[in-house]
């Protein structure tokens, strides 16, 4: 875990403050509601459906036990209990009150935690892979370069006021696992031909309403220039994006309306007339940023662990939980472990306080202290030897965490939808849970195998769905919600856009409509093939025509 | 406050209470909680009424995002016409144990 | 309208013309448009109002003339200004930099961190915001991690020494 020092801990606790300020001149009237709303979403405070909403901020998914028991308390304080963990890596709570919010920031502060830049027209959280750290195809830990980027682009004065949200996601892996192409800038970390270490820029991607894929502006950027690079970026877009339509005003549409040269050179020459007017770039900081990074001790391990061999053999659900849900390490006789948030027939994401207590427990007894946030909204220990699965398997099952579905068609990606948000066109919970329990048996996930469903409860695209295999978007019909499908979509490195297949559906429909789905791609695949391969092979025609015999049954 | 176009009648005033975040409904004296104690406007001058109270609530900082909702009268009570508007006068649909739905036992 | 910077209220020594009829000798705001022409009119201090629209580089000639520019902010949540101000700057301006619209007193540490000197208000929001909560909002976040924005002290010099 990066280790805050004064200084980050100073500048937390003065916002606190100013928050605190904030509600305070909010309630005394010097601030009217239309001042103090952007002032609270970059505190990540939302007004919703029912409640307030605060956003807490997870940089990069990165978590301590300490930090995750934080958490539980607060839910337990503050809240109902329970808190929801999200694409970006956050958690969010569903219940706070306006008045104690500044007491649950404090609560965050003391574990070096906050709200910043959780929402409003300013730089996100940056993002990475849930493996950081950890992944055995990675040139490096992305962490490190995802921290450099938190405190440049935290309380930056200059970016505060964009035209719309700006959010950047890194990878270091070569299979990208951190929606890069989905992003208002992907950073990749690459090696160029002489071994120097640098990155790889993507730029104008992005989900909501016109869904796009990240371009290449920079083929290589030696690492000592990403943040003046950045810097460069940025500005163009504040100045030269669109302000006349919340819609259009994301950096992909400046990219689509001027091209991908136009501003190339644009950023380009602004790079260079920063590099021109400052001091020469330096690693100094992100030295520094690096080693305050505490590495764990790994222990020299045989490849393959005998205890969990044995404990498998006994075990069928522990070997179908080891099959599904460990992630190959960058150390022998280590293994990244998923903790599905998607237990059968249960809310995507959400977590109680005595769930993450105990998964703090098993980070401090078993992964170095350490935690990840997935965007999938699981959570991962980065680091546990393959001999402690068994054990991990056996107090994950005593509080119902032990869903051995990480990658299958129940670990489905899902935003909170009208249950609790306030722009929501539909709910899209419910529709999570019943997909989940009419997959939810062992033997037909097994079969379907590799398979992504990914449900928006509106256009927004807070649950990715242009990017599930199968993407789900929940609008309202004349007066009631129904649910467009869409199919082919793909968040990885072959990223693609699904494609609707018909009309909106209600609810009741779409288990039936996805059966005929996966009724194509079981005729139709070949020997090892994954849903998406078969589709990518076959193309959209025999799901569009399966889908027809639904659409017509119904309309 | 300007005229905006003003849903069918009858209907009740939603807004949040700023600073508890909680949805209220306008009652005959103040706020409820409880949608079955909202007051219910069937004509366009109580419709108006109603409005003028939360634009006045709203300048008080008593409450945020006040609207008018049309309702349909079902027992004697106010039902939202609109599924949106019926979840907040109840709560999340996968949570009956959250939200006014499990305080008032709606 | 209320004229504030880092010390407080200050009493504007500008004026805003719309005609150059009667300027010589005096210190005058006029359109960005007018520039040249208000130049050529002989104020004792000329100054311009510049939409955030406007390029950096068509004020640039006009930069060491110019003893003010006011960039307009038509809204508290449009940030252009604040990009335009970092690009005059860059570009080796010293005058005096204004923010002129309906920004509010969080903003006050971002607009001077930017380059702004001061920030001039409509009224009504200086009703809701006296002066005193401008100056409070100087003092509540004390460092930055930016590198060479101008409020604030800097993490990474700080860093750097310990």
């Amino acid at each position: 875990m990066y280790a805050y020092d004064e200084f980050d801990r100073q500048i937390v606790r003065e916002r606190v403050a100013q928050f605190a300020s904030q509600v305070e001149r909010r309630l005394d009237g010097s601030l009217t509601d239309e001042e103090f709303r952007p002032l609270r979403l970059k505190n990540g405070l939302y007004l919703q459906l029912h409640a307030y909403m605060l956003r807490v901020a997870i940089p990069y998914g990165a978590l301590s036990a300490r930090q995750l028991r934080q958490m539980a308390l607060i839910a337990e304080t503050y809240d109902r209990g329970y808190g929801h963990f999200t694409t970006r890596q956050n958690l969010q709570y569903n219940w706070p009150k306006l008045r104690d919010t500044p007491a649950i920031l404090g609560l965050l502060a003391d574990v070096d935690m906050h709200a910043i830049q959780t929402s409003g027209n300013c730089i996100r959280n940056t993002t990475t892979d849930c493996f950081a750290g950890a992944a055995f195809d990675e040139i490096e830990d992305p962490r490190p370069t995802a921290e450099w980027i938190r405190q440049w682009s935290t309380l930056h004065p200059e970016f505060d006021w964009l035209g719309r949200k700006f959010k950047i996601a890194v990878t270091a892996s070569r299979q990208d696992r951190a929606v890069l192409k989905g992003h208002d800038v992907g950073v990749r970390i690459v090696r160029d031909a002489d071994g120097e270490t640098g990155y790889q820029i993507y730029i104008g991607g992005g989900l909501g309403r016109t869904p796009m894929e990240g371009k290449l502006i920079r083929e290589f950027l030696p690492r000592a220039e990403l943040l003046d690079y950045l810097e460069a970026i940025l500005r163009v877009y504040n100045l030269e994006g669109r302000r006349d339509n919340k819609y259009k005003a994301r950096i992909k549409i400046l990219v689509h309306e001027i091209g991908l040269e136009k501003i190339r050179a644009d950023v380009e020459a602004e790079y260079a007339s920063i590099v021109a007017a400052s001091p020469k770039a330096d690693l100094r900081e992100f030295h520094r940023i690096q080693a305050a990074f505490d590495a764990p001790e790994f222990a020299d391990l045989p490849e393959v662990s005998r205890k969990l061999e044995q404990a498998q053999a006994n075990d069928p659900d522990l070997a179908l939980f080891v099959e599904h849900n460990l992630f190959r390490h960058k150390h022998k006789g280590y293994a990244s472990l998923t903790i599905s948030l998607k237990g059968i027939g249960q809310a995507p994401g959400d977590a109680n306080a005595a769930q993450m207590r105990a998964v703090a427990d098993l980070a401090e007894k078993y992964s170095f202290n350490e935690l990840r946030v997935s965007h999938k909204q699981n959570l991962v220990l980065p680091h546990v030897r393959l001999d402690d699965v068994a054990e991990i398997f056996a107090v994950l099952k005593a509080h119902d965490l032990a869903t051995a579905n990480a990658e299958l068609i129940t670990d489905i990606i899902c935003c909170p939808g009208l249950d609790y948000c306030a722009l929501a066109t539909a709910r899209s919970i419910p529709l999570a849970q019943k997909l989940s329990r009419h997959f939810g048996d062992a033997a037909t996930q097994k079969d379907i195998g590799e398979l992504s469903i990914k449900i928006s409860g509106c256009i927004n695209a807070c649950g990715h769905h242009h990017i599930g295999n199968i993407g789900i978007l929940g609008l309202e019909k004349k007066g009631a919600e129904s649910y467009q499908i869409t199919i082919g979509g793909d968040a990885g490195d072959q990223f693609a856009i699904g494609e609707l297949l018909g009309p909106g559906l209600p609810e009741t429909h779409v288990p039936e409509a996805l059966d005929k789905l996966i009724a194509v791609y079981r005729r139709e695949r070949r020997q090892g093939e994954t849903f998406i391969e078969t589709y990518r092979r076959i193309g959209l025609a025999p799901y569009k025509t399966a889908f027809k015999e639904i659409a017509d049954a119904f309309a | 406050m300007a005229a905006v176009k003003r849903p069918p009648l009858p209907v009740i005033l939603v807004a949040n209470d700023l600073v508890e975040g909680e949805v209220l409904f306008a009652a005959n004296n103040g706020w409820t909680r409880d949608v079955r104690a909202a007051r219910v406007a069937s004509d366009e001058a109580a419709a108006l009424e109603l409005e003028q109270f939360g634009a006045a609530q709203a300048s008080e900082s008593k409450v945020v995002d006040a609207y008018l909702v049309d309702v349909e009268i079902e027992a004697g009570v106010p039902v939202p016409r609109h599924y949106r508007e019926r979840l907040r006068t109840l709560g999340p649909s996968h949570r009956l144990d959250l939200g006014k739905q499990a305080e008032f036992h709606i | 309208m209320l004229l504030l910077d880092r010390n407080g209220a200050k009493a504007d020594p500008f004026a805003r013309v719309e005609t150059l009829d009667d300027v010589a000798g005096k210190a005058v705001i006029v359109a960005f448009d007018a520039a040249e022409k208000l130049l050529a009119a002989a104020p004792a201090q000329a100054g311009v109002f510049a939409p955030n629209t406007l390029d950096a580089e068509q004020l640039s000639p006009f930069l060491d003339r110019l003893a003010l520019i006011a960039i307009a902010f038509p809204s508290a949540t449009d940030g252009r200004g604040f990009s335009l101000a970092r690009q005059l700057r860059r570009l080796g301006f010293k005058g005096i930099l204004r923010a002129s619209g309906p920004l509010f007193s969080d903003q006050f540490p971002q607009a001077l961190a930017c380059g702004f000197d001061e920030v001039e208000i409509p009224d009504a929001n200086a009703a809701r915001q006296p002066v005193q909560q401008w100056l409070d909002a100087l003092k509540r976040v004390t460092v930055t991690y930016q590198r060479d924005y101008a409020q604030g002290e800097r993490i990474l010099d700080r860093r750097a020494r310990s």
